[in-house]
């Protein structure tokens, strides 16, 4: 196992095979660091396990168990009562993509959280199945370009609302749900760590932007996490037994289009009157979300725009060698 | 002393078919004997007509088949009489009781070549409050034709019942002696 | 000690017995009593186990996944639909080589829905990698669920103990439950080399690419080959400390001289035996065979205890829709690649709760009677006349 970097686990190491940009990478590089050595890790089929394994290679330096799409709740939760009343203190983690986790997982993960298992189930959200060539999700968002939402005479993307998963997890008497994004590192550092001070089922929702799926600059991944959270479409909000506890006060308002226009996939808004129309679609759903959660006047530790600076200015705060986050 | 004696139980589901076909089976093992029971179960909810079977014998039960040719049919509902062909198969000599006020009579005519009809929903009303007929026509069974003891039978009941308290326990083990007396005397012709 | 039980408890009692540390199950008739005396056993302080009510049989599979991938013996039963349900996971446990252990309550897979007992839901599954033992009585049923955690761990690979629903399930019987010390001595805690463990962190369930799958594979169908052996020293070393045997792969009755064989699995057998002793008495030379373990099929062990046989009639509770009887072709197949020509009747019947009855099993043995080539396919045992009258020529 390789820990020469003493800054850092590297429980997802380097020479994986991830796309260059890749905002689930990042997002799952940070998160396994964070939690530590002491963990195992249960996967969903998705990106996340197809670039990280490869024939007898794996990128993970951290126990990881990968079974088939649906299942990874219910694989944690059996891992987790294996575990039940034995020595030794090791956590368990949940890694799913937004189709392990909205979709055909949300039956498993339901009942993961039913039965109190401790267990930080994380899904990287990236809006749509890329791992098969960008098919639409139940996450995809509103009037997004996938291959099975596309754009067409009769069409203006995907016609259905992302789901709201937070809220679905949070009416389970969850004790801990928040959402995080890999555009702010403090906030996803501190959602982490309380996460794992708590027992009990927790949830936390990583918006982690796919270049090849999104059609944006490879470059400009961090760019595009940030503006979803700046423009009120991707709120960071933290909910504990159902009830809002914390909320990422947003600096400034940010219109919809400077997040949209960045991103071919909805390239197709901007071409007519009809995509004007999604347009203020759009705005109207980062508007309620900047309603609901008072992102503009919330009284927090801070905001968006400290956040960032937090953020460019130094390391990022990463856990020390052996996981101390704990 | 025995070879295999098989025995078919009728009822309505709710009656206790089922678990009179357990408790003789459990009794007929407390008395040293093999012992099979189970059920033809169905989909059935309370008040459709189920059956139960029981096997004893003196040496290994190896068939699972249901019972064809029995030594001995319980009905535990006397309507059923009217729609369920509950005497089929029944082997010469062999005893049909019914839990019935008068002289059983099947829709179609056929007669048992041993009929034996007890009162069992007023023996149970009587002491339970409620009918259920199939510990006494399970005693009247043991009474009538000796294939179980009834202490193996009171062994099983009071085993049964006991998380239900000693009352309980104490009315089943009256309504077993009532209904081992009415087979032992009704049953030996 | 022997008791009188119904076959669900006595099959909860064996599984107590062996210890398992995570139970994970979804009711489905006719599996539902032996979840539930095994809730009871835990919620009564005795079995210290992790009851987990999953929401699914899906889940309920993945439970026990992810439980033995921790180093945790573990069991699970289902049925019918919810086996069904299972299948993904089913062959990703097989595939992950993971011993777990689990009760198939046989019963027909719809539509049209049926409760009742047949083989077609773990038949089906009979690729799935997992070891497959069929029981004829609640006694093989205690004994082979013991002996199936230690398979299961000496081979790495899933056995699933299959038992008539019904049949078997709501029958009491008498049987004999060994002592918890003799199992505990029989049976050591499992100690499972890939277990997921921070202090050596493994990968299990990666990708693989078209460059070593086929190996992976090669390896499984090995592995369920070599299991055979392990099955047959398990049952014998069951024997030397128990006292008991039902057979290891396949058992033989009367097969001595015997010119007619009837084969088939499941608690159908008992009946066959009591035909088999009855024709025997009118001087037909008749045995049977029940054939204990589908998977790895014994193929070799087949041809040898046919050796003498002059025509087979396989009697199996379950269909190939489309071609017939699953264990009649696999027999023939095995018997032509020893070069032996010996005709093998494949007769389809008990389907959906059925009962096969003495009569029927009489008729499979008089229909085997006859002469020259046996039928491609399968016939149907008690197909209904009036049906029969309704679809001529099938």
């Amino acid at each position: 196992m390789d820990r020469r970097d003493p800054f850092r686990l590297n429980a997802l190491t380097s020479g994986h095979r991830a796309c260059s940009g890749c905002g689930q990478a990042m997002a799952a590089r940070m998160v396994g660091d964070l939690i530590g050595p002491d963990a195992i890790f249960v996967n969903a089929t998705g990106c996340l396990q197809v670039f990280t394994t490869h024939n007898a290679q794996s990128a993970w330096q951290v126990p990881w168990l990968h079974s088939v799409f649906a299942n990874a709740a219910a694989v944690a939760s059996g891992v987790e009562a294996a575990r039940r009343g034995l020595p030794g203190s090791e956590r368990v983690v949940v890694q799913a993509g937004d189709g392990g986790t909205f979709d055909i997982g949300l039956q498993c993960l339901s009942g993961m959280i039913e039965r109190g298992h401790d267990a930080l189930f994380v899904c990287y959200d990236n809006e749509a199945y890329m791992n098969t060539g960008v098919q639409r999700s139940g996450s995809t968002p509103h009037a997004a370009r996938t291959t099975t939402s596309p754009p067409g005479r009769l069409s203006e993307g995907k016609r259905h609302l992302k789901k709201d998963m937070l809220a679905i997890v949070a009416a389970h008497h969850m004790p801990y749900a928040a959402t995080a994004s890999v555009a702010f590192f403090p906030d996803l550092k501190a959602k982490v760590e309380k996460a794992m001070r708590l027992r009990g089922p927790r949830f936390l929702h990583v918006f982690s932007p796919c270049p090849l799926g999104w059609d944006h600059d490879a470059a400009a991944s961090v760019q595009v996490a940030r503006l979803a959270v700046e423009t009120g479409l991707f709120p960071l909000v933290e909910l504990e037994y159902g009830a809002v506890t914390g909320v990422m006060r947003l600096a400034q308002r940010r219109p919809v289009e400077d997040y949209l226009r960045l991103q071919g996939r909805f390239k197709h808004l901007f071409k007519d009157a009809h995509g004007a129309a999604e347009l203020r679609h759009l705005q109207a759903l980062a508007d309620a979300n900047i309603r609901r959660y008072g992102l503009l006047d919330a009284t927090t530790a801070w905001d968006t725009g400290e956040a960032g600076r937090a953020q460019r200015g130094g390391r990022g705060g990463y856990a020390p060698a052996h996981g101390a986050a704990s | 002393m025995m070879t295999m004696r098989q025995i078919r139980f009728h009822g309505r589901g709710g009656q206790g078919a089922v678990s009179a076909a357990a408790l003789l089976s459990l009794a007929a093992f407390e008395d040293g004997f093999e012992a099979q029971a189970f059920p033809k179960f169905g989909s059935e909810r309370r008040g459709a007509p189920v059956e139960s079977y029981v096997r004893i014998s003196d040496r290994p039960i190896r068939s699972h088949t249901q019972v064809y040719a029995p030594d001995a049919v319980v009905v535990l509902d006397a309507t059923l009489l009217r729609s369920e062909p509950v005497l089929r198969g029944l082997t010469d000599g062999g005893l049909a009781i019914v839990n019935a006020e008068g002289e059983p009579e099947m829709a179609t005519g056929e007669v048992a070549p041993r009929w034996l009809a007890v009162t069992a929903d007023r023996i149970s009303i009587e002491h339970l409050n409620r009918p259920l007929p199939n510990t006494v026509l399970l005693a009247a069974l043991a009474g009538a034709s000796g294939w179980v003891g009834l202490p193996a039978l009171e062994t099983v009941v009071r085993r049964h019942f006991g998380r239900k308290g000693e009352r309980v326990v104490g009315a089943n083990i009256e309504i077993l002696r009532e209904g081992y007396r009415l087979g032992a005397a009704g049953g030996s012709t | 000690m022997r008791r009188q039980l119904e076959g669900s408890r006595a099959v909860a009692e064996a599984v107590r017995l062996c210890r398992p540390r995570v139970i994970a199950a979804y009711p489905i008739t006719p599996q539902t009593h032996i979840v539930e005396h095994l809730s009871q056993m835990v919620a009564d302080g005795e079995l210290a186990a992790e009851c987990i009510n999953t929401e699914s049989e899906f889940a309920a599979a993945s439970v026990a996944l992810g439980a033995v991938a921790a180093g945790a013996r573990a069991y699970t039963a289902s049925a019918a639909q919810g086996l069904l349900l299972m299948t993904e996971v089913l062959f990703n446990i097989a595939g992950l080589r993971l011993p777990v252990v689990m009760t198939c309550a046989n019963r027909a897979v719809g539509a049209p829905i049926n409760i009742f007992n047949d083989h077609q839901d773990s038949l089906s599954l009979r690729d799935a990698g997992w070891i497959q033992l069929y029981v004829e009585s609640n006694q093989e049923a205690v004994d082979s669920m013991i002996q199936a955690y230690r398979i299961a761990e000496a081979c790495e690979l899933p056995v699933m103990v299959c038992m008539d629903g019904f049949f078997l399930t709501h029958t009491f019987e008498p049987v004999e439950l060994p002592e918890q010390a003799q199992v505990d001595a029989w049976l050591p805690p499992l100690r499972f080399s890939r277990a997921l463990d921070p202090v050596a962190p493994a990968t299990l369930g990666g990708g693989s690419e078209p460059d070593n799958y086929l190996e992976y594979r090669r390896a499984q169908h090995q592995a369920l080959d070599h299991a055979a052996d392990e099955i047959v020293s398990t049952a014998a070393a069951f024997q030397s400390t128990f006292g008991r045997t039902h057979g290891a792969l396949i058992d033989g009755y009367r097969l001595d001289d015997a010119e007619r064989v009837l084969i088939t699995l499941g608690s159908v057998m008992g009946a066959v035996r009591d035909t088999v002793d009855a024709l025997r008495e009118r001087g037909e030379r008749v045995g049977a065979l029940k054939l204990r373990c589908v998977r790895p099929f014994p193929a070799a062990g087949l041809v040898h205890a046919l050796r003498g046989a002059r025509r087979v009639a396989v009697l199996e509770k379950a269909i190939s829709a489309g071609a017939g009887g699953i264990i009649a072709a696999e027999l023939r197949a095995a018997m032509h690649a020893a070069g032996i020509a010996l005709p093998v009747d494949g007769f389809v019947g008990g389907l959906g709760g059925r009962d096969l009855t003495p009569a029927s099993i009489e008729a499979v043995f008089a229909a085997s009677a006859a002469a020259g080539p046996a039928p491609i396919g399968c016939q149907f045992v008690d197909v209904d006349a009036a049906d029969e009258a309704a679809r001529p020529g099938e």
